[in-house]
């Protein structure tokens, strides 16, 4: 049985993070088949987090974030290809290029593309780009070196922020514009919104929050020359980063009868994919940004996660699974963790902080910039923040994997008197933000059709 | 939870050159071990590991309840390692300021080309020799020359600090029911010495400024980001010592392990690029720091055991770093040994300072000597342990060189 699963065809669909660090896997765990990767870009695996940060800095090119290899997966790579479709019965994938790929076991893994802007014209209008791959972070870095007199970012997640703060480190000027009441609101809630728009504005950011963009503007030359707001002002800027989130790459497996749809591809822990009906397959496996998983620590509510981190981890699990019998299998149950780093701070997440009633400063204060924030549900610790005090995270996870009590018992040296006095957590509903979360709990559904398709 | 004399057997000298045994009996008793003299002894990886990131956990020595004759004087601040958040970090920070990321990221990389020039005069002197002396001929004097530059203090005044810093070392020995009054004296009287000392250097650099960190502490423009006086008495002490005495052992920790392991060495003879790792191994297998003291701030539940509040806890980072629930085949040194997060430099807030720096030295040490090793051997093993010098592992005796 063992044996059997060391050999055979293994497909990956999805040539990214997920896709590259399962390839490893499967071979470090003893997988001697034949290996086939398949990715719609034309690169080979390179790392996204630096194309917002050093590549729009211009301290790295944005062809030089190539992901490390860390051991030869000795794999067929099929770059440039598009997967259209999975025949679930015959066991095949379908390609824009060639003939159907046939697989014993399939890793699905195509991640997520940006949400464009929703006017396919006013998208179009050059000067406009949104930030995925590194031919996008290429081009805007190109158009921030030329020095434009404004960039207009729409949303204020994560990437919004952090291509808000390079343009300031650039120099540039700079407007953000969010529907929400603040920046990072949706990740963090509203006490490190504050913090957060605080640190925009003394940067210089020109910060309009609960806003949205109704209209981009092009001269007769389809240039991008500005954009209306919903408060009736406009914004003239050459340049335009729509930073609304991310759609998931899951059209191509619409006649698969998975359980796929806008949240993803919903799957056990052991990465195993549900079909429609909520079965799980046992051929079919999901990582990465594409997947949604059950996780215990959230009430067994489905996960969906933008980390770079889960990516790997589940990545990992899933390869090891592709090679295991039931009994050696290993479910994935790390706790989600996320960073960011953006005028000047380093912001880490650990658990869901969406899924929390309140928050308190266990260490540290908001005046220092450096703090580390905590957030309960229902009196237990679900989440942690920290904001320059990274080294405090792992004390935090063991906190939320242990369902420590909330708040966090006192002690510390850094303890501040706030640390007393919890507050209301304050996450807005998503649907009132410009950008989709990075982090989702999704119900306990599996079925794509009880999902309510947004947008 | 027992109690026990663990602690007390493992810091005798007749166990020091070989304390992994006891170490392996730690981690069975339990992850908690309580201790006859009322301390708590922590010898498994992931304990530790909690507790150095436990931020009710103190490395102030006046988190205790007062004790008799205590290391630091009445009413004088410790220095940074030895002080908690936020004072810590804040001086960590201004320490940091012109030796590392982020103000001075290229400062410890720059470094390279002297550490190895330095390296070179001192394998030159060793041409046509029989017997060398691995300590006072080579690990001693690398990494003193290094953080004299560094700090901007004469090399020729070594004799001078090396009787303070022989003290403040012995000072900061763990020894378990020993009456420490005595020596706690002569560690403060040494250490305000040797602060008096560094401080009158540093005045001297406020009118001739050059290259090094004295220099940059004492004319730090912004009076937000100026040590003070006693600040940078403390920090500069903290900074010569910790700069060179640990170093001195690993350089010589790697000497004693590849020379009892005739095929590793002839592995890193073969394949240099394992060198960084295979530094990396000798800090996990033969630490040069064993142990480390912590306070707790509140009670704290570890592992079903209670640490009471104000007890002492030991935490055996030698131990942690064998432990085979973190470590494949722990007693092995494997110079290759993927996924390596040892306890070799301390975790969490206080994680060593100086790490990069010590890494090159390391490097560079090595790298140079083990192709000079050929058919060196050992004159003694275990090494005799020069009664003077207290480093938790004891340097290893003079290998003979037979070509
Ligand atoms: C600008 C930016 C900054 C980020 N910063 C951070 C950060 O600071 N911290 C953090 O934790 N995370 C960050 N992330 C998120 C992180 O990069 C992702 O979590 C990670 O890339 C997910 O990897 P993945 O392999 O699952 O998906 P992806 O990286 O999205 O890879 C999926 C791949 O599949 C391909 N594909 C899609 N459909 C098909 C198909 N039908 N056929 C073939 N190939 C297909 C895609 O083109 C893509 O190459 C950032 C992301 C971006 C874009
Ligand atoms: C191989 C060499 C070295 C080893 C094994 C080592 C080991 C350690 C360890 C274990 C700690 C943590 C102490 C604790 O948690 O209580 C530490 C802290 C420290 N080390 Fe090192 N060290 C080495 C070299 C250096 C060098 C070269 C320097 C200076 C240039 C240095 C400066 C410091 C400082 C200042 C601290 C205190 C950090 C803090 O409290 O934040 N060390 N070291």
């Amino acid at each position: 049985m063992t044996d059997d699963l060391r050999k055979g065809r293994i497909v990956i669909v999805g040539a990214s993070l997920a896709g590259l660090r399962a390839a490893e896997t499967l071979r470090e765990e003893g997988f001697t088949g034949s290996l086939t990767v398949v990715g719609d870009e034309a690169y080979p695996p390179y790392d996204r987090p630096p194309l917002s940060k050093q590549v729009l800095l211009g301290q790295t090119a944005p062809d030089a974030t190539g992901l490390p290899i860390r051991r030869d997966p000795d794999a067929e790579w099929r770059l440039g290809v598009r997967a259209t479709g999975l025949d679930p019965m015959g066991k095949r994938v379908l390609l824009s290029d060639g003939d159907p790929l046939p697989f014993d076991r399939l890793l699905i893994a195509t991640g997520t593309r940006a949400r464009p802007w929703p006017n396919p014209e006013e998208a179009a209008l050059e000067g406009v780009f949104t930030l995925r791959t590194c031919d996008d972070a290429g081009g805007l870095a190109a158009r921030l070196a030329a020095g434009p007199r404004r960039v207009l970012v729409i949303g204020g997640g994560f990437t919004g922020s952090e291509i808000a703060s390079a343009c300031r480190e650039r120099g540039l000027e700079v407007t953000v514009a969010e529907r929400g009441p603040g920046p990072l609101v949706g990740a963090l809630g509203g006490t490190l919104s504050k913090l957060a728009a605080a640190m925009h504005r003394g940067h210089g950011v020109d910060l309009r929050c609960g806003v949205t963009v109704t209209a981009l503007h092009g001269d007769g030359g389809g240039r991008f020359i500005g954009a209306d707001l919903s408060d009736g002002s406009r914004v003239e800027a050459d340049v335009c980063v729509v930073a609304l989130g991310a759609v998931r790459n899951v059209e191509w497996l619409a006649d698969a009868g998975l359980a796929a749809g806008p949240r993803g591809v919903a799957c056990d822990a052991g990465c195993r994919a549900f079909n429609m009906y909520g079965i799980v397959t046992d051929d079919v496996f999901v990582a990465g940004d594409v997947s949604r998983f059950p996780h215990p620590l959230f009430e067994y509510q489905m996960l969906s996660l933008e980390h770079w981190g889960n990516a790997v981890a589940q990545a990992e699990v899933a390869a090891h699974n592709m090679v295991s019998p039931g009994p050696l299998r290993r479910p994935h149950l790390a706790v989600p963790m996320f960073w960011s780093s953006q005028f000047g701070l380093n912001i880490k997440s650990v658990g869901v902080p969406s899924f929390s009633d309140q928050v308190v400063i266990a260490q540290g204060s908001l005046e220092a910039r450096r703090l580390a924030m905590v957030y309960g549900y229902r009196g237990r610790v679900t989440a942690a923040v920290t904001v320059n005090m990274a080294k405090s995270l792992e004390y935090y996870q063991h906190l939320i994997e242990t369902a420590a009590p909330f708040p966090p018992a006192p002690g510390a040296a850094d303890r501040p008197m706030a640390a007393e006095i919890p507050v209301p957590s304050d996450v807005p509903d998503p649907k009132g933000l410009s950008h989709g979360p990075t982090v989702a709990l999704t119900g306990y559904l599996p079925d794509r059709r009880l999902t309510v398709v947004q947008h | 939870m027992t109690e026990d004399t663990l602690l007390e057997r493992i810091t005798d000298y007749a166990n020091r050159p070989d304390p992994y045994p006891l170490y392996a009996e730690l981690r069975e008793a339990g992850p908690v071990v309580r201790q006859a003299d009322g301390s708590y002894l922590v010898g498994t990886y992931h304990e530790i590991a909690a507790l150095l990131h436990d931020p009710r956990i103190s490395a102030d020595p006046r988190s205790r309840p007062a004790s008799a004759g205590d290391l630091y004087e009445e009413g004088a601040q410790p220095p940074f390692l030895r002080l908690d958040d936020p004072e810590h970090h804040r001086l960590r920070t201004l320490a940091m300021r012109p030796f590392g990321p982020p103000h001075s990221p290229g400062r410890v990389d720059a470094m390279r080309g002297q550490i190895a020039d330095i390296t070179r005069e001192l394998l030159q002197g060793f041409r046509d020799r029989e017997q060398i002396d691995i300590v006072d001929d080579f690990a001693y004097p690398l990494p003193v020359t290094v953080i004299c530059r560094l700090l901007g203090v004469p090399r020729e005044d070594e004799p001078l600090f090396r009787e303070w810093s022989d003290v403040l070392v012995a000072g900061a020995d763990v020894k378990p029911g020993e009456d420490t009054t005595e020596r706690n004296q002569a560690t403060q009287q040494a250490r305000a010495e040797m602060g008096r000392y560094l401080l009158d250097l540093a005045e001297r650099r406020r009118t001739h400024p050059s290259d090094d960190l004295l220099s940059a502490f004492v004319n730090e423009p912004d009076p937000a980001l100026r040590l003070t006086r006693e600040e940078l008495a403390q920090t500069a002490v903290l900074l010569l010592i910790a700069g060179h005495e640990t170093t001195v052992n690993l350089i010589t920790n790697g000497v004693l392990t590849l020379l009892r392991q005739p095929d590793q060495l002839d592995r890193l003879r073969r394949e240099p690029g394992l060198l960084p790792s295979a530094v990396e191994e000798l800090l996990r297998y033969e630490p040069p720091v064993h142990m480390r003291e912590r306070i707790p701030l509140a009670d704290i539940g570890l592992a079903g055991t209670t640490l009471p509040t104000g007890s002492t806890v030991v935490l055996a980072l030698a131990s942690g770093n064998r432990d085979p629930k973190r470590f494949h085949d722990p007693d092995r040194f494997e110079p290759a040994r993927p996924d390596n997060q040892h306890l070799g430099f301390g975790s969490g807030i206080h994680l060593c300072y100086g790490g990069p720096l010590a890494r090159i030295e390391a490097q560079t040490a090595l790298g140079a000597l083990i192709p000079l090793l050929g058919t060196a051997a050992l004159v003694q093993d275990p090494p005799p342990l020069p009664a003077e010098r207290h480093a938790p592992r004891p340097p290893p005796p003079p290998p003979r060189r037979d070509q």
